[in-house]
């Protein structure tokens, strides 16, 4: 298997600095922070206490003052959704003008109403201000203000095929049909891959205007043809920022990886322990290595229980594209750990080495300082974690 | 004529628990309350119309579930969060 080396005088300098956690939970948002060497964190929130957020995202870009937009997707029990922007890390928010909503049908027809937006990903570097929100239900939109107001990508939330792509309501997860991984090509702004659970992979070379299904290989075990052109399950797709053409994908069956312009994913999940298999939610990627990622494995038999298989929790890592799996289980419970970590609930940091980070539904945020050899739990007790996310604050 | 706000609203409201409302339809109402307070209508209503699963609005002592009824200046309209979720 290729192992996707990138020659290491080419590579960007790590930075050495604090590093930020982007904690979304079901009852507010967090921010972590650590000191230089990643050994204290101070924990700062709750923001919007008692609303669901979903996802809270920092701009990868920063505007000429050396602002850095952060968004949250948040929602509760009772209200309709929303965006909620600060430009100051969190410490004063003031909400979207014209958060993601699908147009209006006409009188006696049944309309789309977004549920809660459920991710968010900064646009390309050479498209300041823009912005791509996916919702459940699936539904692509787009924002060029900064997240002040937001516009249906029609090309696909109205395409003529957008029922078959995205099934029906029971196609979903128990929290309602998501988009989700929204890509955005570094070398083109054009070429964007969005992921839905459920419909699968799909592709757009046109900012969106015509979309294609990528999907082949995909294994869907809960349908009767086996192999579809979409329908797919996907739970999370990760494209490498130094090698654009390399994907991977945890999916609800399998985990897989692509290298463009091939069209057929290569499930390299086959290469896990059999008895630990190659379900999970998460996939993270190292940052200057394409060739090394980290998945969380979970229990996807029987009912579908989505712990860590026989209560013994643990990532796994690849350092060869996934020809072969490490266990890294090292700080972690060695029993009666029975940890879901949702797919948004995983990052790395950029250091050298690598910082890996994870949150699970019962409100633990783990770190590891050194690529997943020893794991920390630095926070304990926050509510249910739906996402993470590692940020450095300062070079 | 009077609108009154739960507390899960009165962020948009100057924490007000009561608000003027202003014309001759629920949809009209709401369609100028957002006017003084931005994004409150979408919190309430979702983009087809719909007043949301978890929220329940009163004109008087009716429960109404559509916005296209009249309304008069003498009116009361309550906004409540549903008994949803124990």
């Amino acid at each position: 298997m290729k192992t996707d080396k990138t020659p290491r005088s080419s590579l960007p300098r790590p930075p050495a600095g604090a590093v930020a956690l982007l904690v979304a939970t079901r009852k507010g948002a967090f921010i972590l922070r650590s000191d230089k060497a990643r050994e204290a964190w101070r924990i700062v929130g709750p923001m919007f206490f008692g609303h669901v957020v979903h996802h809270m995202v920092l701009d990868s870009r920063q505007s000429a003052k050396g602002v850095r937009t952060l968004l949250a997707a948040t929602s509760t029990g009772h209200l309709g959704p929303t965006i909620s922007r600060s430009f100051d890390l969190g410490k004063t928010w003031s909400e979207a003008k014209s958060p993601p909503a699908f147009a209006k049908v006409a009188e006696g027809l049944k309309g789309r109403a977004v549920g809660h937006t459920f991710w968010l990903t900064p646009g390309h570097a050479s498209e300041p201000g823009t912005w791509y929100a996916g919702t459940s239900p699936q539904g692509l939109f787009r924002s060029e203000d900064d997240g002040e107001s937001w516009a249906s990508v029609t090309g696909f939330n109205d395409n003529p095929m957008y029922a078959s792509w995205t099934g029906g309501e029971q196609d979903g997860t128990p929290d309602g049909p998501k988009m989700h991984s929204i890509i955005v090509d570094p070398r083109d702004p054009r070429h964007l891959y969005v992921a839905m659970s459920s419909g699968g992979v799909f592709e757009s070379r046109d900012r969106g205007a015509s979309w294609k299904p990528i999907n082949a290989g995909v294994l869907a075990d809960f349908r009767p043809d086996k192999y579809p052109e979409f329908g797919q399950d996907a739970h999370c797709v990760r494209l490498h920022p130094l090698a654009p053409d390399v994907l991977y994908q945890q999916n609800h069956c399998g985990i897989y990886r692509l290298e463009r312009p091939g069209v057929k994913w290569q499930r390299i999940g086959e290469n896990m322990p059999r008895k630990i298999g190659d379900i999970g939610f998460p996939i993270v990627l190292h940052p200057r290595d394409p060739a090394t990622l980290w998945v969380f494995p979970m229990d996807g038999g029987t009912v579908w229980p989505r712990t860590s298989p026989d209560g013994k929790p643990a990532a796994y890592v690849s350092r060869n594209s996934g020809g072969t799996w490490r266990r890294q289980d090292s700080g972690l419970p060695k029993r009666h750990g029975w940890f879901t970590v949702k797919r948004q609930a995983m990052s790395v940091d950029a250091h050298d080495p690598v910082g890996v980070y994870f949150g699970t539904t019962g409100g633990e945020i783990w770190a590891s300082p050194d690529e997943g050899e020893e794991w920390l739990c630095i926070a304990r007790h926050l509510p249910e974690i739906y996402a993470v996310e590692a940020v450095e604050l300062a070079r | 004529m009077k609108i009154l706000i739960p507390t899960l609203l009165r962020s948009y409201t100057d924490e007000r628990s009561v608000v003027e409302g202003h014309g001759a339809t629920l949809a009209e109402v709401f369609t100028e309350l957002d006017a003084r307070y931005p994004g409150i209508r979408f919190r309430i209503i979702d983009e087809q119309d719909v007043i949301r699963r978890h929220i329940r609005i009163w004109v008087n002592k009716h429960e109404v579930r559509t916005l296209k009824i009249p309304v008069a200046a003498s009116d009361e309209v309550m906004i409540f969060q549903a008994l949803s979720g124990g």
